[in-house]
């Protein structure tokens, strides 16, 4: 786990996770909504696994619930783990 | 597009697989080339009579992290866990009116909670591989009444209805999940039921926890890729 948690981390953490679902790398803004993205609820549930393996921040489904875009989920994470 | 075949290193855990139907799954899904696991709460040896594999012990009804400690421990041994067969069960029979609330409990934690515990922990390994089988051993009791039994009845249907449920959740990502539901099989679970049982079987015969085996070895290979979400009944026509 790394020391400390800087948002390019999550970012590139989170971007990586993402490609893997299926949107463009191109595709994915800051700004980008998961719904734009074709990011669904099972998309979302295993990018809480990878984020908890790499940071130890363990997301709950109503905290996924919440995060709309890209940028949510990596504030959501810095926040929790710092 | 064809789903992706069973990975190499591919491991199976089988609960409850000291004796009857736990037993002969294992030694079907070995025979098939899984690694496999076999889950035991009290008959250790029976268990490592099973099949060449790695025995490990726990309560799957014992809610501190039990299903971590298994799946993790085989994963450390052989490799991702991808293939789940929640065959633990019990019964304790009582009519409705006079069952207490500990048979109730200790039925419904053993059938179904266990079983969804298990469920949950092994679909990390089975999501990342973008592979993966659960079969969940359910009973043709739950579909259909069977007196003194509302306990098992109850967490039998449950678990049919955790694995529609679950099944279309995962779907996407090449993990299936399935029943069977075993009618009467020559276990030690019926050994004292009477004959006249074989009233309501049309094959007019008990089954073989070799047939039930079968029946989940089918569903765990690359051939039942498609086959998900549904309940294969292996119970003599019982339930035609």
């Amino acid at each position: 786990m790394p020391e400390t948690v800087t948002p390019e981390a999550v970012e590139t953490t989170v971007r990586d996770a993402l490609v893997q679902f299926g949107p463009e790398a191109e595709d994915i803004k800051l700004e980008s909504t998961f719904e734009e993205l074709d990011v669904d609820s099972l998309d979302l549930a295993e990018l809480s696994q990878i984020i908890e393996d790499e940071y130890g921040v363990k997301l709950k489904g109503e905290d996924v619930g919440k995060i709309k875009t890209v940028g949510d989920a990596v504030d959501l994470v810095v926040q929790r783990a710092g | 597009m064809s789903q992706k075949p069973r990975p190499d290193n591919a491991t199976a855990l089988v609960t409850g697989a000291s004796k009857g139907i736990g037993a002969a799954v294992a030694i079907a899904l070995a025979a098939d080339g899984w690694n496999v696991g076999v889950g035991y709460r009290s008959d250790k040896e029976g268990a490592e009579k099973t099949v060449k594999a790695i025995a490990v012990e726990g309560d799957v009804a014992d809610a501190n992290g039990v299903a971590d400690e298994l799946i993790s421990k085989l994963e450390q041994e052989f490799g991702p866990v991808l293939a789940l067969v929640n065959n633990a069960g019990i019964t304790a029979d009582s009519l409705a009116i006079q069952m207490d609330d500990d048979e109730w409990d200790r039925v419904i934690n053993t059938n179904l909670t266990a079983a969804f515990r298990m469920t949950r922990r092994a679909m990390r390994p089975m999501l990342k591989a973008r592979f993966g089988r659960v079969i969940n051993v359910a009973s043709v009791v739950g579909p259909r009444a069977n007196a003194g039994q509302a306990n098992y009845a109850a967490a039998k249907a449950g678990l049919i209805g955790m694995t529609k449920t679950v099944a279309a959740e995962v779907a996407k990502r090449g993990v299936t999940v399935n029943a069977v539901a075993p009618g009467f099989i020559a276990t030690e679970m019926t050994e004292d039921l009477p004959d006249s049982i074989l009233d309501v079987v049309p094959a007019k015969r008990v089954g073989t926890p070799e047939e039930v085996a079968a029946a989940v070895r089918f569903l765990a290979s690359d051939d039942a890729g498609y086959v998900t979400g549904s309940t294969l009944f292996v119970d003599g026509g019982m339930s035609a």
